[in-house]
């Protein structure tokens, strides 16, 4: 066994909620910037300039690139050889606990019903797997609100198909418009149950923007989503274009026999997301 | 991209009565801040019949709840939030003399009705640039609900607040119209 200490893991957590607000993933920054050079609107690449120069003063000047520093999610993969020396949920909330008073990040997690904030933007939503080795590997994914809103799930009937998928996606992309700060990228949870596709849809948002997908009909299916998107011309905030979707990912899992659940997870471009092996 | 046109705030009606749905827009004067709860708050004052802790005449509300800020900063990053959830108090505000709003996303029918009606001007600002838009504010100071925290009201002082006309009292609408030029499918 590993002896891996719930400390270390705070210490961790703690440094990954700062610089996941402050620092963009060169995967994501490069997309935009291919977007600025794509776009056709003149609008919309004064969007997009804005939006490069404020990746790059947030990084510089380590100031959270979006005020909305969200709510934090986890995936945290333990490896099995790993033992603990204390609760994983406590430290990652000490963690998060730390990181956003310290790092000055906006505390944006109330009571659902009486609207109160917690003060510490805790409990973060927490995913954990079992793997094989003596790892622990945490990625983080704050969400801020105005992305995860306009995200939708249906349950379809198995007679829809691929089809009926398709339109399920345009459709949500359609209705989101300028909400969730485009260009925006899609995470897309195909099939398993009612929350698997939620988490489905969560986990694609997480592969790294540029890679493909390696299943063929998945990445045919990626590649027509994202060209049906950017035809809706909704484009940089909604103020019209041709980019108004960086990327779609999509992953799918067997489901039942009479069930066809569909998942969109919509991510703004303020696309955060960190990872960390202990 | 035509050059920003300069305006400051508070606004009045001939100001708005220029501006169109497109136009690039540096703001220049006071802002006030305020999100769903402040607005409720407010209205509900109103419906008490008591005095709003604010003259809205001519007035900008921007729709922020920023970070906090540094010890010795103005405020933290600044970014706008989505509008539409402000949808269901704006009319009311409007009526009392709000000339402008600023944030992201669309607006109801009747918010966009109400801008028309009473010469008032929605703007947007680029949503998750709040660390650019932070520049443009040189002083904040929170005026009412300091337990909100980010929600507080705080009245802004900005120089050059870069925003965006979305709907103006000529019924224009970027949205409508931006994405209409761009559609390539019915
Ligand atoms: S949708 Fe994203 S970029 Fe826009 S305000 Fe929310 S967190 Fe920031």
């Amino acid at each position: 066994m590993r002896q891996v200490s719930v400390k270390d893991i705070t210490k961790k957590v703690r440094d990954l909620c700062i610089s996941a607000a402050c620092d963009l993933e060169p995967d994501v920054a490069s997309a935009i910037r291919s977007a600025l050079d794509k776009e056709e609107s003149a609008l919309g690449k004064e969007v997009l300039g804005q939006i490069v120069e404020n990746f790059e003063i947030a990084g510089r000047e380590h100031l959270p690139m979006c005020q909305d520093t969200g709510i934090s999610v986890f995936f945290v993969e333990i490896g099995r050889e790993v033992a603990l020396d204390g609760s994983l949920e406590e430290a990652v909330n000490e963690g998060v606990r730390q990181g956003y008073k310290e790092g000055y990040l906006r505390k944006s997690v109330c009571h659902p019903l009486k609207r109160i904030n917690t003060g510490d933007n805790t409990p973060a939503i927490i995913h954990t797997a079992i793997v094989e080795g003596g790892k622990v590997k945490i990625k983080i994914a704050p969400k801020g609100a105005g992305s995860e809103n306009m995200s939708r799930l249906k349950m379809l009937k198995p007679a829809e198909g691929v089809e009926g998928i398709k339109a399920f996606v345009i459709e949500t992309v359609k209705e989101a418009g300028g909400n969730p700060c485009p260009p925006i990228v899609l995470g897309v949870g195909i099939g398993g149950s009612f929350e698997k596709c939620a988490i489905l849809a969560k986990k694609a948002l997480l592969r790294p923007l540029g890679t493909q997908n390696p299943d063929n009909e998945l990445n045919a299916l990626e590649q027509e989503l994202l060209g049906k998107i950017n035809d809706l011309g909704i484009g940089p905030m909604g103020f019209g274009g041709r980019i108004t979707a960086l990327a779609v990912h999509v992953e799918a899992s067997p489901c039942h026999i009479a069930s066809l659940p569909v998942a969109v997870n919509i991510q703004c471009h303020a696309d955060r997301h960190k990872e960390v092996e202990i | 991209m035509s050059e920003p046109v300069r305006i400051s705030a508070p606004l009045t009606d001939a100001v708005v009565e220029k501006l169109k749905a497109g136009d690039k827009v540096l703001i220049t004067g006071v802002m006030y801040t305020a999100r769903d709860a402040a607005h409720k708050r407010l209205i509900e004052l109103l419906n008490a019949g008591k005095e709003l802790p604010l003259d809205l005449k001519g007035q900008i509300i921007y729709y922020v709840g920023p970070t906090p800020e540094k010890p010795g900063e103005v405020i933290g990053s600044a970014g706008p939030t989505t509008s539409g959830r402000m949808d269901a108090y704006t009319p009311r505000l409007i009526e009392l003399g709000l000339k402008g709003m600023v944030g992201k996303g669309a607006r109801s029918k009747e918010v966009r009705d109400s801008i028309i009606a009473h010469k008032a001007v929605y703007m947007a600002a680029v949503g998750g640039a709040a660390a650019l838009i932070r520049r443009s504010i040189k002083k904040a100071e929170i005026i009412a609900y300091e337990d909100l925290g980010p929600e507080a009201i705080r009245r802004l002082e900005v120089v050059d607040f870069p925003a965006i006309v979305v709907n103006d009292v000529h019924g224009g609408d970027l949205f409508l119209q931006g994405v209409e030029k761009f559609r390539r499918v019915s």
